[in-house]
């Protein structure tokens, strides 16, 4: 990976600086009419890092693409690559390239072909191209393939196609817009992993854009959540789902109880909050404070844990426990793990998924079955609504 | 496949009836050509003799060649400005005026020739334009343009526009992308509507008769009059000849958009 391309080696004045973000959205908006797409996003970027932009369909992630790969100008702000600003740059202009949601394959060129245009425009020799595609090839297992054409192919070997003519010019910042999207479950699930290994083993450094949380749960190093045009939330997966900054990132990212609070008081490094539909429950406090606005308690179901007398006491904290009583409402079993919907005395509704850890049903649970759902403080937060 | 050639004895009969309707009066006029009588109508035994005739008459063979250079050149240059509106159309996303635009391209389609016809005249006339093969042919660029517009746009419109934009993000500027990627996939339909514009000025009389000035008529223009005076068996002949040519053109026209969609590298000008 020493050999550079010309258009890289234009840009190797500006050397990326120790500490310095390969990539910096600055204040980045974009207005389509009266519809602010994207509404002020700032980000930082490292190099070789594999980011995913997650959002539901509509909140920007794609106009922000769209803009980092030069088809959309921003209307506000900067986009700096190695501290260069390209805001305004066309997009045969940058060191980026892209992996469009349709592949965009060139139907009327080869494999072959559609690999080496990249390289071709960038004016590289006949044998470098040449040596350039086959490695190209390999690296996607496309050997004997080179000769056909798009529609000869299979809906994977297409995507991978895509993958190798985006990354044949060896960008320094590879975009994927929903790259796995028209691919079927199982295949998709390959694919991720291998797009892993792909971006770990060439050091490059990856933004995807998605709308699958599991996807980008699985391959992104880091998430930003999108929500109308603005950053959400920024953060490592761990902390995306564990501590989710609002109710609403707390609902897109995986399944969650929800308990809106009444009232809350202070008992030491705890809050007890009272619910209406689950009494009072003790929560571990909070980092940030909580204002004055409406707030929930948040719990995910693999952390309810279900038994049919009362909370197995592991450590004899059974005061700080939360305790609720219910009877199973419905069962939803999903193979590796059940999920059970509780219907509380007090009235709520928890949901509780239980891993199948024996193969037979001895410790499952029947419906009307009078069950005691228990977490402890740690395993729920406090959101503001 | 079977099924198809499986056809029901209803099927086969309005096939047939639907093909006579369209093709036997040529047939009649192919056979008619190879006809030794002089009287039109009156069949006297095979012969060449009016093709003979027809290879003599030195006005016949001029008006074909008028026609022939007319439908040429002016599907030429309707194509070349046809393409180059449909794509400023479907490519140059909102320009003021876009919609007028593009409702007077498309009001030749409507227009009645003579309409068309008598307008042109006019024109050339207040501009002093000597009539003749130019006038001909600016007046039938004038009428095939927006068919293929027409034949371009729709194509164009089909067209994934993400695949120029992936030429752009591999390093082409946008005109070179247009080249590179737009130009090889749209190529079937500038073909396409190159065909149509040549068979329109072809077989045009009304447009070609309102601009067309002395010692230049087409070919259709000399039938017409000839026609006026009595069909002649020469006319048979040589309406064999134009069906012959357009048949020729179509099929290797067929043969070519074939071969483009199954070896494109050779469409590709890279």
């Amino acid at each position: 990976m020493t050999d550079e391309l010309p258009r890289t080696e234009a840009a190797a004045d500006a050397l990326p600086v120790a500490g310095q973000p390969l990539l910096r959205i600055e204040g980045v908006a974009k207005t389509f009419g009266t519809f602010r797409a994207v509404d002020g996003v700032s980000l930082d970027i490292k190099a070789g890092e594999f980011f995913a932009l997650l959002g539901p369909s509509g909140c920007g992630k794609t106009t922000l693409l769209r803009m980092l790969a030069g088809f959309e100008a921003p209307d506000e702000g900067r986009i700096l690559l190695d501290g260069k600003d390209i805001a305004q740059a066309l997009p045969h202009e940058r060191p980026i390239n892209m992996m469009f949601q349709n592949y965009a394959l060139f139907p009327h060129l080869s494999v072959r072909d559609n690999v080496a245009f990249g390289l071709k425009r960038a004016g590289m020799a006949r044998a470098d191209i040449a040596t350039r595609v086959d490695e190209m090839v390999a690296l996607v297992k496309l050997e004997g393939l080179e000769k056909r054409k798009p529609d000869q192919l299979s809906g994977g070997q297409r995507q991978r196609v895509a993958l190798a003519r985006a990354l044949a010019r060896r960008p320094k910042l590879l975009l994927l817009d929903e790259p796995l999207a028209a691919l079927d479950k199982k295949l998709r699930e390959n694919t991720q992993g291998e797009l892993m290994e792909l971006q770990r083993r060439l050091g490059m450094t990856f933004i995807i854009v998605t709308h699958d949380q599991e996807e980008a749960m699985t391959m992104a190093s880091r998430i930003g959540v999108m929500k109308a045009g603005k950053l959400a939330q920024v953060a490592i997966p761990r902390e995306l789902y564990e501590a989710p900054r609002s109710r609403w990132i707390a609902e897109f990212v995986g399944d969650i109880n929800l308990f809106d609070g009444e009232s809350k008081l202070r008992d030491g490094h705890r809050l007890v909050i009272g619910t209406r539909d689950a009494g009072a429950l003790v929560v571990a406090e909070p980092r940030e404070p909580l204002g004055a606005g409406k707030f929930s308690v948040a719990i995910r179901p693999e952390k309810v844990k279900l038994s049919r007398r009362g909370p197995v006491s592991e450590a004899g904290r059974e005061t700080a426990i939360n305790r609720l009583d219910g009877v199973i409402a419905d069962i939803c079993y999903l193979g590796g793990t059940t999920t059970y919907k509780v219907k509380l005395d007090t009235g709520g509704m928890v949901q509780a998924s239980v891993a199948n850890s024996a193969r037979l049903d001895v410790d499952a649970y029947s419906l009307n079955q009078h069950v005691v759902a228990w977490f402890t403080p740690d395993d729920c937060v406090v959101l503001p609504s | 496949m079977r099924k198809v050639s499986r056809l029901s004895r209803f099927n086969i009969a309005s096939l047939a009836l639907g093909l006579a309707f369209l093709y036997l009066p040529i047939l009649i006029l192919v056979i008619y050509s190879f006809n030794a009588s002089r009287l039109v109508t009156v069949w006297g035994g095979w012969s060449l003799r009016w093709y003979r005739e027809l290879f003599n008459d030195r006005a016949m063979i001029e008006a074909a060649w008028m026609s022939l250079r007319v439908a040429v050149s002016s599907a030429t240059i309707a194509t070349l400005l046809g393409t180059l509106a449909a794509v400023a159309l479907s490519r140059g996303e909102s320009f003021r005026g876009r919609t007028l635009f593009s409702g007077m391209l498309y009001a030749p389609l409507v227009m009645p020739e003579v309409i068309t016809g008598l307008s042109l005249l006019l024109l050339f006339v207040a501009l002093n334009a000597e009539r003749g093969f130019w006038t001909v042919t600016i007046a039938h660029t004038t009428l095939t343009m927006c068919f293929v517009a027409v034949v371009v746009q729709s194509r164009l419109g089909s067209l994934d526009r993400s695949l120029e934009e992936a030429a752009m993000d591999l390093g082409c500027n946008p005109a070179r992308a247009f080249v590179a990627v737009t130009l090889p996939l749209i190529a079937p339909a500038i073909v396409a509507g190159w065909m149509l514009a040549f068979t329109l000025s072809l077989d045009d009389l009304v447009i070609a008769s309102f601009t067309t000035g002395p010692g230049s008529a087409t070919l259709p223009i000399r039938i017409y009059s000839e026609v006026r005076l009595g069909v002649k068996p020469e006319i048979n002949a040589i309406c064999t000849l134009v069906i012959a040519l357009i048949a020729v053109v179509i099929v290797i026209a067929s043969l070519a958009s074939k071969l483009s969609s199954s070896q494109g590298e050779s469409a590709a000008p890279l």
